[in-house]
């Protein structure tokens, strides 16, 4: 799950990490009033949960309260990535003497915490890794002592000198860890930390994403959600127990498992068909479930053809198409749907299937070449 | 011969008591696996399907002798339920549910190295040394004694390309799910080094997917250490960035962890990646005649 920047500037402060001044604002005259009360420069900073929003124009630095209208203006309403503005940061503008870059993220290799820094800031970090990967200081951190003072300290003086410096964002990096880990995050980024004139380390922007396992014990961080249109179909699936992301295809499919899923997918496009989406609707022969998903599949209007396929298991086929039958009483549709069924007790869920006149294929491949071209007629 | 799990295996099942642990505890038992405990904090004295039934791990350990674990217990509590096995000194966790928190894992992880035990998963759907035992939700039938390893992170994937190897009469000498998780247990590396040291094993079948690049180390492994033919193959071509699918670890992020990066490791490791599953049994047909 995604926050966004004003969202993690609210935790980082919460935690004691110093942040500038800033209000979130819905409209120009909002905007206009907040760079008033501020009375001092400000940047206006497009609110979405994408990347890359200074380079397209999400960013802008105000002097004036005129400017921050300006800005206000040509920012809000603005679409960067497929999301439309809909709120703006207007924030203090610090001055700079110097970008720093601190993250946070779970390392699969070393199964650790690992912090990283870089005097690089204020840049992407994957950049900064393809270029100049010696400037990244990385320390994986023990998950059963967490973040030690001394460890911070050390991390700190390979950035900064000046010992008052050091120790402020010593200070900083175990915070964002504590923060980190109690609110089961999966990234949490300072990008960039900075130095000002006042010698002040501060943090100017913040990301933070968290582990969607874990939301059940974080009810403050579940608050914050805000879904875009794809995540809200995505987060009533989940709340059915399906797992469902939406392509670009005409193909729908469901199928059971995630892996299978993928490969599905795969398949529709290896042999010259688009897949519509992933479905997994996991290992039950739940009627329900089918409905559930076929309703979704079928919300999506570019479909033309649907290819369930299913690999029994535990989950014996038979009881898959007693399943489907009932789940074929209630829908109604002109879209084709071929079913592949395969594993234990295939041959007797196929032969009850024929009562409901779907197309049925016993091979993955079949059923992939059947489905593209029906949706094709 | 085998890895890992075998007719030795002495096999305690954790939350034998809820609906799944239940299920497959009797198939699991019926399978032939040796299921000598269960365990459910105050259920002690009772028998599911004939396995008595524990307070604790250690008091099953005690009791049976019990050297593996399969965990079965809700995600909120599963952590616990892994770290208490090792504790009893089980050498060998299976953990089956699904829906960990990262960070659960991540502070198991440090303590099962402490204690030397070894973990398969979470969200994975066990292994099986087929005739001897079967360590999970898999099912058995589809499975046939032979002589190829098999190793996936994928639960259904697995059983449609096992399915395959047996009709093609590929049997298997062990098949691992290691699950979808980001962070797990015994991954491709730990278990291709097995499979290199175990006689019986000629060959080995690779599953991998998008997310991470467990893959890529696979396939410099191979270059460097592996003198039996592999076979990959990717699940996740078409799988666009930042989702998760289905798997938490199953993520493009940033553009990296992308299927065509794995099969490019691969492939320059000299490792055939098959363009769909009906390829596999082809690609090593064509290894073994060699």
């Amino acid at each position: 799950m995604k926050i966004h920047e004003y969202q993690a500037r609210q935790l980082f402060r919460k935690y004691g990490i110093p942040v500038p001044e800033d209000v979130l604002c819905y409209t120009v005259s909002e905007v206009e009033k907040a760079t008033r009360e501020l009375n001092r420069m400000v940047v206006v900073k497009a609110q979405v949960l994408v990347g890359g929003r200074g380079k397209a124009g999400g960013v802008k630095l105000a002097r004036n309260v005129d400017d921050a209208v300006s800005a206000a203006k040509q920012i809000l309403g603005m679409d960067i990535k497929g999301c439309k503005v809909e709120k703006v940061l207007v924030s203090d503008a610090v001055e700079i003497t110097k970008e720093y870059y601190v993250g946070l993220i779970n390392d699969r290799n070393t199964k650790s915490v690992t912090l990283m820094v870089s005097s690089e800031g204020g840049v992407e970090i994957e950049e900064v890794a393809k270029d100049n990967p010696e400037k990244i200081i990385k320390f994986h951190i023990n998950s059963l002592t967490g973040l030690l003072d001394f460890q911070a300290r050390d991390i700190a003086f390979q950035l900064f000198g000046d010992i008052t410096q050091a120790k402020q964002a010593a200070s900083i990096f175990t915070k964002l860890y504590k923060l980190y880990v109690e609110t089961d995050a999966t990234i949490a980024e300072i990008n960039p930390l900075v130095l000002t004139p006042d010698n002040k380390v501060l943090a100017i922007d913040g990301k933070m994403n968290f582990d969607d396992n874990a939301l059940f014990r974080q009810p403050e961080i579940l608050a914050m959600r805000e879904p875009d249109e794809d995540e809200l179909v995505e987060i009533d699936a989940s709340s059915k127990g399906l797992s469902y992301i939406k392509l670009d295809g005409n193909i729908g499919c469901m199928v059971n498992g995630a892996g299978l899923a993928m490969a599905t997918m795969d398949m529709i496009k290896l042999y010259g068909g688009e897949p519509a989406n992933f479905l997994d609707i996991g290992g039950s022969s739940n009627p329900q479930k089918v409905i559930d998903a076929m309703n979704i599949l079928l919300n999506d209007k570019k479909v033309t053809a649907v290819m369930i396929n299913i690999f029994g298991g535990i989950t014996r086929c038979d009881d898959v198409a007693k399943g489907l039958i009932k789940a074929m009483e209630v829908i109604t549709t002109n879209i084709p749907i071929v079913v592949r069924l395969s594993g234990t007790n295939a041959a007797e869920g196929l032969e009850l299937l024929k009562q409901t006149n779907l197309p049925t294929v016993s091979s993955m491949s079949e059923a992939a070449k059947k489905a593209i071209e029906l949706s094709r007629q | 011969m085998s890895i890992l799990v075998n007719k030795d295996t002495k096999l305690v099942v954790q939350g034998i008591t809820g609906r799944d642990g239940k299920f497959h505890s009797g198939k699991m038992k019926a399978y032939g696996t040796n299921v000598v405990a269960g365990v459910s904090p105050g259920k002690e004295g009772l028998l599911i399907d004939g396995i008595p039934v524990f307070n604790t791990v250690a008091a099953a350990v005690k009791a049976t002798g019990a050297n593996t674990s399969i965990v079965f217990v809700p995600a909120a509590f599963a952590a616990d339920a892994i770290m208490e096995a090792s504790e009893a000194g089980i050498k060998l966790v299976i953990a089956i549910t699904e829906g960990l928190p990262i960070q659960d894992m991540l502070r198991v992880t440090p303590f099962l190295k402490q204690n030397g035990t070894l973990l398969i998963g979470p969200n994975c759907p066990g292994l099986i040394t087929p005739d001897e035992a079967l360590i999970g939700i898999l099912p058995g039938n589809i499975f046939k004694k032979g002589n190829i390893g098999f190793i996936s992170r994928s639960g259904t994937l697995t059983y449609e390309v096992v399915n395959l190897l047996t009709l093609n009469d590929f049997g298997q000498t062990t098949c691992v799910g290691i699950g979808g998780d980001p962070i797990a247990g015994l991954y491709f590396v730990d278990l291709l080094e097995r499979f290199e040291n175990d006689p019986e094993t000629i060959a080995v079948v690779v599953i991998g997917e998008i997310g991470g690049d467990a893959e890529e180390q696979a396939a410099q492994f191979i270059a460097d250490k592996m003198t039996k033919p592999v076979v990959a193959f990717i699940a996740g071509q078409t799988a666009p960035t930042g989702k998760r699918m289905g798997h938490a670890g199953a993520i493009i992020s940033s553009g990296s962890g992308t299927a065509a990066e794995k099969i490019a490791a691969f492939n320059k490791a000299g490792v055939p990646v098959a363009k769909e599953p009906n390829e596999i049994p082809v690609l090593l047909r064509e290894l073994l005649n060699k």
